[in-house]
């Protein structure tokens, strides 16, 4: 029977991407003047050459940071959306301590890291408390917090370190020593890839293997159960936002180190928190599955960009992958007939024999 | 502060907030519609920027803006009705089914404007069509009050206009009766044999309908072009005024106009040496308070609520 | 006289997804121009039985008649159509709206595009008139009394031209005299020859006012009479009777210490009234205190306030002589108490985790199962395989999720974790209700042997098999106060049980002082 359950859900997420690349396939044949091409970048593209594959490596990484924290957060029930924030504002703390606080090489991305965590951690776990206290949606606030992220990170980073000699609004050289090595020689993937792999590892333990990962399950499948058995729920679901937000915010320090000589998202968020929810609900919760979400949707991301630069197609098509994902991957009444019959069918089985002894009394 | 006080004080100011507060506007009441009726839509985002563009495209194909907003509003209502049919029929959360069509819509539209406008940022170049400023007579001629409201985008007189179309649509049509009742109680609604699926499905379409004219406006009346992500968020912070508004009409025009005033002040304090992130954070940050105010004190009325029925139970000695 | 039914319900059935059996093949017939009465505990199907009639349910078997002609109530729509109308237990009106605003919804009258509320005022006021039901159709629902509201409800079904009322318990959240009141207007009604459907299980109210009563118990009907040729027991008998004895074996109980102390206990529910009055008790090791009653009448709200659910407003609760009023559910839980929760499935199990992880839910963190960071995940799984053969769990595999569970399995995984830990107290609240009889037996027999090791049981029942089979001594609860408290449950008669789960009859402060064995 268990088996049955997991089946469906298995079939609903693989029709789930079929059918959106379906509707991707169908889109660049009706678009594109050059569909052969198009396809062959868009599906090919990512493996022909060790640049392209660490292209696709390099961008899971974020994608691993960000789906892991919606992740956490989901597994609580929380609609926290603050991942975005946390990410952002991460990278933002991490250039200051980067530029502003030297260090011997070792320690300074580790002290940068934890401090973009924190950072990320307090972004995430705010509007949780406003919920927890106040009865605020976290998902109001916490979309309102990615903004404030936004505003008060660039404020930091401009008025404090813009380097006026660089060309556009960007901070000063992140220092050798903050950054982090590259790992794959001719690309640029990054020790950052060993970072998220080890938290991807540390998540799985944490969610399947200790007694807090427990309680933050037990919590979101049913909070009012979770509360019966002894379980602070309320203690729960921050720790789960803060943990998230730290994640985030560690991810956001990580890619900075990793990929960039500069602070240089001044034009806007870069989007990795709204990716990080697809991740999440790709990976169905596990934490062992995110890698392979988060590979899938850079090896989508990446195509998508060589399709475009060797074609006529542009790589936005992903965002309609992505919507129609989401969209059917959630839809809960996808198979819904299909289990309720079975349970009629077992119900009605066992019905005691009926023995009306309703008298009618004349009146 | 003598600076700060010189630029409110004058009537580019005046007509800037209320240029500005427009598509908030929109999205504002476009929010409460859906509110109302129990379902929350944070698609509106999505759904500005989509009939943004599609304002532009076809006011373009037809030579004529007025088209243009026509199939801009019916885009949105369309848009209204796909989340409808995936939260209503699909049962997918609405939330994710919101991301979802936020997402589709930022990268979409880009995608589109590529392929009929050849460029990824902006819309330049199409001959797109604006909507016309109106000027209203006997009104401009009046000191201070005149070059604030008269002379404004049809549309922004329109948003001023359904405020009041709202209100009374909310409290003295059958319908709105129907989605305040299906919003509060659905099983009262459903007692009563209103269909409260098909009553949250219209909602949605009409929220998404509402939304549309503040997509429209964007691209046709605040500006005359489209450019990727314009909304910038509008969407979001119109869920937040339509909170602290309390969900009627009257009082998600004054938060919006609020709003608006941030926003327009914004632009004008970069001229003070006051930080332009700051200003533009503080409507966020104002949003945040808000709400946490307004859910505060609504819960501590309904549990004085029940607790005075309960009182009201208690056999009279 | 004959009058031909006005309607007919046959064969009605009604399973719920969750497998409970709500309606069985019920028979149900009302005449024109009568108040008639439907009876049953908590459970016994009248609410679905009616809410099928109205168009809120439907049923998988059977069909309705209407003056001969079969009709189909798929929607409230089409039962309002026929002239059914209903008013509910928990109010079905929107609060922000006006009494008229209410009457009108889903009707309402139109003058061009608005509605026509001076319209809907002046009809409201009419038909307020005509039946005799003092509302204000300008006032906002949300601020009125509870009685208002029902008359609101009432003339709501009247405009919609209901002759065929149902009301279910509506005098539930009545004061006494609201409910005088309330009776004069149904009696008016029926004078203008409507009829009425009136469910209750408050008997002397039933006695009163209506002509016939129909009995239901456990989704079936026991039989309907005309009420002037049935006494209060006899209605009693029916409702609350056994339908086959199923006797538990059990030695005499060596009760021993005082393990839970309940002392003038009070609790409020959510509405902010007393649920529970004052109650005193005292449950000891080596014993099961039964509490019997039908629902509705404090029990809930009692084991909330022992288990650490709920709040409590006043007097003392002591677990092995800790009080315990101000403990959170884990320090309860850390004392030795256990609890059985009446609704599983929302407080009980967490269905969409395995039956694994909900045995675990009490004892994830004591050192058996857990080191300083990692969970010991081979100690779990003998946990979780012990426990699946010793309480004879039907499933796949312990890796099964639980909401895959039939009822009375779901019950065995809540009941394996419960007495897994060694408990002291037990605190079992409707313990088998809906679940199949092999699980009812073990689950019961479990209990016993519990008791023979020496825990202390506090058993709530609505069963009555469970409730006298079951206790060695037992009370009875109604209204939030103890009726009766019998020291030895085997030698009770379950008629008179009867009596005092239903009011009739109640034993005097001393007789009931006699469950508090140490003051």
């Amino acid at each position: 029977m268990k088996n049955k359950k997991l089946a469906f859900e298995s079939l609903r997420t693989v029709l789930a991407v079929a059918i959106s690349l379906v509707i991707a396939l169908v889109t660049i044949l009706l678009v594109s003047d050059v569909p052969g091409v198009a396809l062959k970048a868009f599906l090919f593209g990512p493996l022909d050459s060790m640049r392209h594959f660490g292209n696709v490596l390099e961008m899971m990484i974020p994608l691993i940071f960000t789906g892991l924290a919606v992740g956490i957060m989901f597994q609580a029930d929380q609609f926290n959306l603050g991942a975005e924030g946390a990410f952002f504002m991460g990278a933002v703390v991490s250039s200051f301590v980067a530029i502003l606080w030297p260090m011997p090489a070792f320690i300074h991305p580790v002290v940068t890291i934890l401090m973009g965590g924190l950072t990320g951690a307090v972004f995430c776990g705010i509007p949780a408390l406003l919920k927890v206290k106040w009865g605020a949606s976290e998902l109001v606030s916490s979309l309102m917090f990615n903004y404030i992220a936004f505003f008060f990170g660039l404020y930091l980073i401009n008025y404090f370190l813009r380097d006026p000699n660089a060309g556009a609004m960007v901070s000063f050289l992140l220092p050798a020593t903050a950054k982090l090595p590259v790992i794959i020689p001719k690309t640029r993937v990054h020790f950052g890839l060993i970072i998220a792999l080890l938290a991807v590892a540390a998540m799985y333990f944490f969610n399947y293997r200790t007694r807090w990962g427990y309680k933050n399950r037990l919590t979101g499948f049913n909070s009012l159960f979770a509360e019966y058995a002894g379980i602070k729920t309320a203690a729960v679901v921050i720790s789960a936002q803060l943990i998230g937000g730290f994640i985030a915010g560690a991810g956001g320090s990580i890619e900075l180190l990793g990929l960039y000589r500069r602070f240089s998202w001044t034009a806007q968020l870069p989007g990795y928190g709204w990716s990080g929810v697809i991740v999440a609900i790709l990976a169905r919760r596990n934490p062992a599955y995110i890698p392979l979400a988060a590979f899938f949707l850079a090896y989508l991301r990446i195509g998508a960009d060589l399709m475009s630069r060797q074609s006529d197609v542009q790589n936005e098509i992903v965002a309609i992958i992505q919507a129609v994902m989401i969209i059917l991957i959630a839809a809960a009444g996808f198979l819904e007939k299909a289990q309720y019959k079975m349970v009629f069918r077992d119900a009605t089985k066992n019905l005691p024999k009926a023995d009306n002894t309703a008298q009618e009394v004349e009146g | 502060m003598k600076d700060f006080l010189q630029i409110i004080f004058t009537t580019q100011f005046g007509y800037s907030v209320l240029r500005v507060t427009t598509p908030i506007l929109f999205a504002a009441l476009a929010a409460l519609v859906s509110d109302r009726a129990g379902v929350i839509n944070i698609a509106l985002e999505g759904i500005m920027l989509i009939t943004a563009l599609t304002g532009v495209l076809f006011s373009t194909w037809f030579h004529s803006a007025w088209l243009g907003l026509f199939m801009a509003v019916l885009m949105g209502t369309l848009m209204g009705m796909l989340l409808g049919y995936f939260h209503l029929k699909l049962k997918t959360n609405v939330i994710l089914a919101a991301v979802a069509l936020n997402l589709l819509a930022s990268g979409g539209t880009i995608f589109v404007l590529y392929l009929i406008a050849g460029d990824k940022g902006i819309s330049s170049s199409l001959a797109s069509k604006v909507l016309p400023k109106i000027t209203i007579p006997l009104l401009d001629k009046i000191p201070v009050l005149g070059p604030i409201f008269s002379g404004h985008n049809v549309l922004t007189y329109f948003a001023l206009l359904s405020v009041f179309l709202m209100h009374y649509f909310i409290y003295k049509t059958p319908l709105g009766m129907r989605i305040r009742a299906v919003g509060e109680s659905p099983e009262a609604a459903d007692s009563v044999g209103i269909g409260v699926k098909k009553t949250q499905f219209i909602a949605l379409s009409l929220s998404g309908m509402i939304a549309a004219f503040g997509g429209a406006y964007m691209s046709m009346g605040y500006v005359s072009w489209f450019s990727r992500d314009m909304t910038a968020g509008r969407g979001f912070i119109a869920l937040a005024a339509e909170a602290m508004g309390g969900a009627t009409p009257i009082g998600s025009f004054f938060t919006s106009l609020l709003f608006g005033f941030f926003d327009a002040l914004s632009n004008s304090l970069q001229l003070l040496r006051v930080p332009s992130e700051f200003v533009q954070m503080i409507p966020y940050v104002a949003t945040v308070v808000g709400l946490v105010l307004y859910t505060a004190t609504k819960r501590k009325q309904y549990q004085r609520m029940l607790l005075k029925i309960g009182r009201q139970m208690e056999p009279k000695e | 006289m004959h009058d031909a039914a006005l309607l007919t319900m046959e064969k009605i059935t009604k399973v719920y997804p969750n497998g409970i059996v709500a309606n069985n093949e019920v028979d149900f017939s009302i005449r024109k121009g009568e108040i008639h009465a439907l009876v049953g505990e908590n459970g016994a199907g009248k609410s679905t039985l009616m809410r099928i009639l109205f168009g809120l349910e439907e049923s998988q078997k059977g069909r309705i008649l209407l003056n001969g002609e079969e009709i189909k109530n798929d929607s409230p729509h089409i039962a309002i159509a026929n002239g059914i109308g209903m008013v509910h237990q928990h109010f079905m009106l929107v609060p922000s709206l006006t009494v008229a605003e209410n009457m009108i919804l889903g009707v309402e009258p139109k003058k061009g595009l608005r509605i026509d509320l001076q319209k809907a005022i002046n009809e409201t006021r009419a038909l307020a008139e005509k039946y005799n039901l003092s509302v204000d159709p300008l006032a906002k629902v949300q601020f009125l009394s509870v009685g208002i509201k029902q008359k609101v409800e009432i003339l709501k079904a009247l405009y919609r031209g209901a002759e065929i009322l149902i009301l279910d318990e509506p005098t539930a959240v009545l004061t006494p005299q609201e409910t005088k009141e309330l009776f004069l207007e149904l009696k008016l009604l029926k004078d203008q020859g409507n009829t009425i459907i009136f469910i209750s299980h408050k008997l002397h109210e039933v006695k009163e006012l209506c002509d016939r009563i129909t009995i239901m118990r456990n989704g079936q009907t026991k039989g309907t009479f005309n009420t002037s040729d049935v006494t209060p027991t006899d209605i009693s008998r029916l409702m609350v009777g056994r339908d086959v004895i199923l006797e538990v074996e059990k030695d005499p109980a060596v009760p021993k210490e005082i393990v839970l102390s309940v002392k003038d206990l009070v609790m409020a529910n959510n509405l902010g009234q007393k649920a529970v009055k004052g109650i005193s008790f005292q449950v000891r090791k080596g014993e099961i205190l039964g509490i019997a009653g039908v629902e509705g009448n404090g029990q809930r709200e009692l084991v909330e306030g022992i288990t650490g659910l709920s709040r409590i407003s006043h007097g003392e609760v002591s677990i092995r002589g800790e009080v315990v009023n101000k403990k959170s559910i884990k320090e309860i839980r850390k004392l030795g108490t256990c609890h059985i929760p009446e609704d599983r499935m929302t407080y009980g199990v967490a269905s969409e985790m395995t039956i694994e992880q909900n045995v675990l839910a009490d004892k994830f963190d004591s050192k058996e199962f857990t080191g300083k960071i990692l969970t010991k995940p081979k100690a779990i799984r003998n946990l979780s395989q012990k426990l699946v053969e010793e309480y004879k769990i039907k499933c796949s595999s312990p890796l099964q999720e639980v909401g895959m569970l039939s009822g009375g399995n779901i019950q065995k995984v809540v009941v394996a974790r419960e007495f897994s830990s060694k408990p002291l107290l037990i605190i079992a609240d409707q313990p088998t209700r809906g679940i199949d009889v092999g699980s009812t037996e073990f689950i019961r027999n479990r209990l016993v042997e519990l008791r023979d090791e020496d825990s202390a049981v506090m058993l709530v029942s609505a069963d009555l098999n469970e409730v006298l089979e079951l206790s060695d001594s037992l009370i009875v609860m109604y209204e939030g106060e103890i009726t009766a408290y019998f020291a030895d449950a085997s030698k009770v008669d379950e008629e008179e049980l009867g009596l005092y789960m239903l009011g009739i009859k109640h034993q005097t402060p001393e007789e009931i002082g006699g469950v508090v064995y140490e003051k």
